[in-house]
């Protein structure tokens, strides 16, 4: 097997036991970027050497894909967006930081929907990702570059940034592990906005001890951050016990419901009775709100977009466009013409909700009675982890769909994540992993949640799974 | 014609004198080079994060508390959402639904009555950075040193009947402001902005009229000046059967004319919704009563302890207590000599005459100026002294008061090298009288035939030929002896 294909924990062994170096594992991956993003595009920018930190620690010299919407110090920033043309941040991400401290080695930055807009990375400035497991079809998104690149092994590691689903879909879709973790988890400093209440930094990895020793690395308070908790963080690599006897672990009804792929359903079925043997018990839990959170979280996902948006006007940094015949003011012409040619459709139509949805007189009935379902949704999960250790869903209804196939019908594309989208609006960790393929060849996720700051069950929940499946092993032939 | 009542409430911007912003650890110093004082925060990069500073929480509550508020212990920030070259993330991090402190109320001497004035609210939020047109190059450049500045916005009820009222508001609001020590409260460096809300009705009528907001004031006089022109102006258009429209309106200064700026239907919609970057939190009722305890004592209640403790008269205090320096500064001098009203004297006579000239390249803002011009209670009260136990006359007390203010010195050596000491003795003023006497023989005359009130005159001019250092009262018992017993 060839080096870019291991895991993290397989190289560090090979490191710890002088077998291979930082270096020639780096080149390996680099030689797989070269052989096959043309084909993938998994990456918004490339970097030719690694990015790197002198003074690390030189313990986890992994090499990472770095989602295009996570500061890069002085290196190309630019959420796929044309608008951020040319933007090189002054500063680091916390999460870029701490990677560097430890010693990663940083790839490029990753291919996303247009500032994480969308289910499908078809919205970036850079064109669309290709799915490695089917280049005709979409890697999910909008960390869509980031799991492709793990996928196709043009990245060891990733970081992805998860609002909706953004982490979790596309891991499901490409047939690796994507956690999205606790809301205040991990630092979102240096993380670029979409909707700030709802964005968390996660692991995209090959396996699930890959994504426990990443999330040690990127977890904990942030100074900088004042929605980061301020709570100790555990060995994550210890939650790897194996042992899941007697756990209780709800199936939400809601979630088997019209639209689910009948493959998927079988799947995750499967998947339930593995894990029974290792016995977990199961039973049929109700989050009754649950029908309500596509609708939910595009409103309030949409406003603090709007805002968050606002700031990319041609003033400071990236694109700045004139218009060739004045219209209003010189300044106005200014804005408007930038944010006409530096937005894609997507992004315009979610600036154009989210601003309608904040106005004076739409407040009321938008804005506030969704951040009181917010609560009804929230609640619903409280009350279900007072009895359950976790709970278990598809990760999405379907797997990986056409290129174009729902790029013109927006409504059908949100319902993507809609298994994924709750965890964001309840602020609860949740994980992707593979638990089986279509008839097609097409890799199929099973999503386990836990409440919050409880990652290390969602760990040794999926862990046991993985060990028990032959699922993560299978690899991508291009 | 009918008589009309003016209504006015003001919305008083306060930068707060914090060493650095709101949501970053910028200095706040003004008058640096343009964008020196900046950050990936208040620079609003994107990824960027706030986190707010905990002295301009602080601050707020002394305002609020100083203002009879109510503290809201839930404190939330909101976002206001607007485009402008000068604010860099294109929405202003403020406080909408609760704001720090609310309800309160703010007791203004005006005219010969005491008014309690409605303090509506007073809210947290960042300033935005600074505009400035170059029309050599024919653009804007922006400079964003300011933005992320503390700010406190304080809103009055519209409880204001005059301009004069407003004013007066103004005064006593700059006044408990600098009490607290959390702003400079200096309009000119832009520390303290006022924007103001002004209607008429009809006498008797209770429902307000509409109301025009007042923007572009740049000194009290200004706020003054601008609201009689609006008054007027509304009625005018009152009395011809006009409407007055809702609007904002600039003051054009060198006018002195109010100018349309935006009518109602133009104003900004701005979508506030809650900073998510900003998690609510609870200031403990513990917290809230201990920055009352750190509460200086108020003017007014500094003002009558003055009165009963040091029995100065209502004028001397008030020119004392305008400002906290100076009144801190007189209470540490009496300590050093227990003589209030002659310190008084000293204080509100040639050290604030010093203070507010320019001439010594002394500040007009007396907080300042106190600061620079450094005298000591100790080298202040020694002035005095000397003064009073004759080691110096009060004239030359005078022109050693300004040295030591120029130069920092103390009276001692100042009248050592300049060798100022009063001269008393009769051996050495002997000459003087006589040359005196001898020069204004008419003078003489008019003594001797019993106008001893011109002595006065003699003893001028002798001070004159000893540059002021001989001892007035001594060379008046000596001419009296000399011409009267001759």
């Amino acid at each position: 097997m060839k080096l870019n294909e291991l895991t993290a924990h397989e190289l560090l062994d090979l490191i710890k036991t002088k077998k291979e170096t930082a270096a020639s594992i780096f080149s390996a991956v680099k030689r797989a970027i070269d052989a096959l993003d043309k084909k993938i595009n998994a990456y918004a920018h490339i970097s030719e050497k690694p990015i790197e930190s002198t003074d690390s620690s030189k313990e986890n010299p992994i090499p990472i894909a770095i989602k295009d919407n996570i500061c890069i110090k002085d290196y190309l920033t630019t959420c796929s967006s044309h608008i951020l043309e040319g933007f090189k941040p002054p500063y680091n991400a916390t999460v870029v930081n701490k990677l560097l401290d430890s010693g990663a080695l940083i790839t490029g930055h990753a291919n996303m929907d247009e500032f994480a807009f969308g289910s499908s990375t078809e919205t970036s400035f850079f064109g669309p990702t290709r799915n490695p497991w089917n280049l005709e079809c979409v890697p999910g998104g909008s960390s869509g570059g980031s799991a492709a690149a793990v996928a196709a092994n043009e990245a060891i590691w990733a970081l992805g940034s998860d609002t909706g689903g953004s982490i979790r879909q596309p891991a499901s879709f490409c047939g690796v592990v994507g956690l999205k973790p606790t809301y205040g988890r991990v630092s979102r400093y240096g993380l670029i906005a979409f909707a700030s209440s709802l964005d968390q930094i996660g692991p995209l990895t090959k396996d699930v001890e890959d994504s426990a020793l990443l999330l040690n690395l990127i977890s904990g308070h942030d100074e900088m951050d004042s929605t980061s908790a301020n709570l100790s963080v555990p060995d994550y690599a210890k939650a790897l016990t194996g042992d899941i006897r007697n756990l209780k672990i709800g199936i939400p009804k809601e979630y088997f419901i019209e639209g689910i792929d009948p493959e998927v359903k079988t799947n995750i079925m499967e998947a339930i009775e593995v894990l029974k043997k290792k016995g977990a018990q199961f039973k049929e839990i109700s989050l009754p709100h649950t029908e309500y959170a596509v609708a939910t979280y595009y409103i309030l996902a949409t406003a603090e977009a709007s805002s968050n948006l606002a700031r990319f006007d041609g003033v400071e940094y990236g694109l700045r466009c004139h218009p060739k015949e004045k219209r209003r003011t010189p300044i106005i012409d200014m804005y408007e013409e930038t944010r006409r040619q530096g937005f894609g459709q997507e992004a315009k139509r979610r600036i154009m909700l989210g601003t309608y949805s904040l106005s004076s007189g739409y407040y009321d009935a938008y804005y506030l009675r969704a951040q009181k379902v917010r609560t009804l949704i929230k609640n619903d999960f409280d009350e279900a982890f007072k009895e359950f250790d976790a709970i278990l869903t598809p990760t999405s209804p379907t797997t990986a769909f056409k290129i174009g196939e729902k790029a013109s019908d927006p409504l059908s594309m949100y319902l993507s994540d809609i298994y994924t989208i709750s965890a964001n609006l309840a602020g609860i960790p949740a994980l992707s992993l593979p638990c089986g393929f279509s008839k097609d060849g097409l890799p199929i996720g099973l999503q386990v949640m836990a409440k919050p700051f409880d990652e290390e069950m969602i760990f040794r929940v999926a862990h046991t799974y993985e060990q028990n499946t032959d699922w993560h092993k299978k690899k991508v032939t291009l | 014609m009918k008589q009309y009542e003016t209504v006015i409430g003001l919305e008083v911007h306060l930068q707060l004198s914090t060493q650095t912003k709101i949501f970053c650890g910028c200095s706040t110093e003004f008058g640096k080079d343009p964008n020196s004082q900046t950050c990936p925060i208040c620079l609003g990069l994107p990824g960027t994060l706030p986190v707010l500073n905990k002295k301009v929480l602080e601050s707020a509550i002394k305002i609020g508390l100083a203002l009879n508020c109510k503290i809201n212990s839930l404190v939330k920030f909101d976002r206001k959402n607007y485009y402008y070259p000068d604010l860099p993330k294109a929405y202003q991090i403020s406080q909408y639904d609760f704001p720090i402190a609310h309800t309160g109320y703010l007791n203004v001497k005006t005219g010969d009555e005491t008014k309690k004035l409605g303090i509506t609210r007073a809210h947290m939020e960042e300033d935005a950075g600074k505009l400035i047109h170059d029309p050599a190059i024919k653009s804007s450049l922006v400079d964003y040193n300011r933005t992320g500045t503390p700010l406190v916005e304080i809103v009055s009820e519209p409880d204001m009947r005059s301009p004069q009222e407003a004013y007066d508001y103004l005064t006593t609001l700059k006044l408990h402001m600098q009490y607290l020590d959390v702003s400079d409260c200096d309009m000119e460096k832009g520390s303290l902005r006022c924007d103001a809300n002004v209607s008429i009705r009809e006498e008797g009528q209770t429902k307000l009229g509409t109301k025009a907001e007042l923007k572009n004031l740049n000194s009290f006089k200004a706020v003054k000046s601008a609201l009689e022109f609006e008054v007027a102006r509304q009625i005018k258009l009152a009395e011809s059967g006009e409407r007055i429209v809702q609007e904002t309106r600039l003051w054009d200064e060198s006018k002195q004319i109010t100018i349309s700026m935006r009518s109602k239907e133009e104003a900004h919609d701005y979508r506030y919704f809650p900073e998510p970057d900003l998690v609510p939190f609870m200031v403990e009722k513990e917290d809230i009563k201990n920055v009352r305890t750190t509460l200086p004592e108020s003017p007014s209640k500094k003002q009558d302890r003055f009165i009963k403790n040091y029995k100065l008269s209502t004028y001397d205090v008030d020119v004392l207590v305008q400002d906290r320096k100076i009144s801190d500064f007189f209470e540490e001098c009496v300590k050093e000599y227990n003589q209030p009203k002659k310190i008084c004297n000293w204080i509100i006579g040639p050290l604030l005459q010093e203070i507010n000239s320019n001439e010594k390249g002394i500040s007009n803002d007396r907080l300042s100026g106190i600061n620079l011009v450094a005298p000591t209670a100790k080298t202040f009260t020694d002035l005095i002294i000397k003064v009073e136990d004759g080691t110096i006359s009060n004239l030359v007390g005078k022109s050693v008061l300004t040295s030591m203010l120029d130069r920092g010195k103390t009276s001692a050596e100042i009248i050592k090298e300049q060798n100022l000491a009063q001269v008393s003795d009769e051996g050495a003023l002997e000459e003087i009288v006589a040359t005196v006497i001898a020069e204004n023989s008419k003078i003489v005359e008019q003594i001797k035939s019993g106008k001893e009130s011109a002595i006065g005159f003699l003893v001028g001019q002798s001070m004159k030929k000893t540059q002021g250092k001989a001892n007035p009262k001594k060379i008046g018992e000596m001419i009296k002896r000399r011409i009267l017993n001759d």
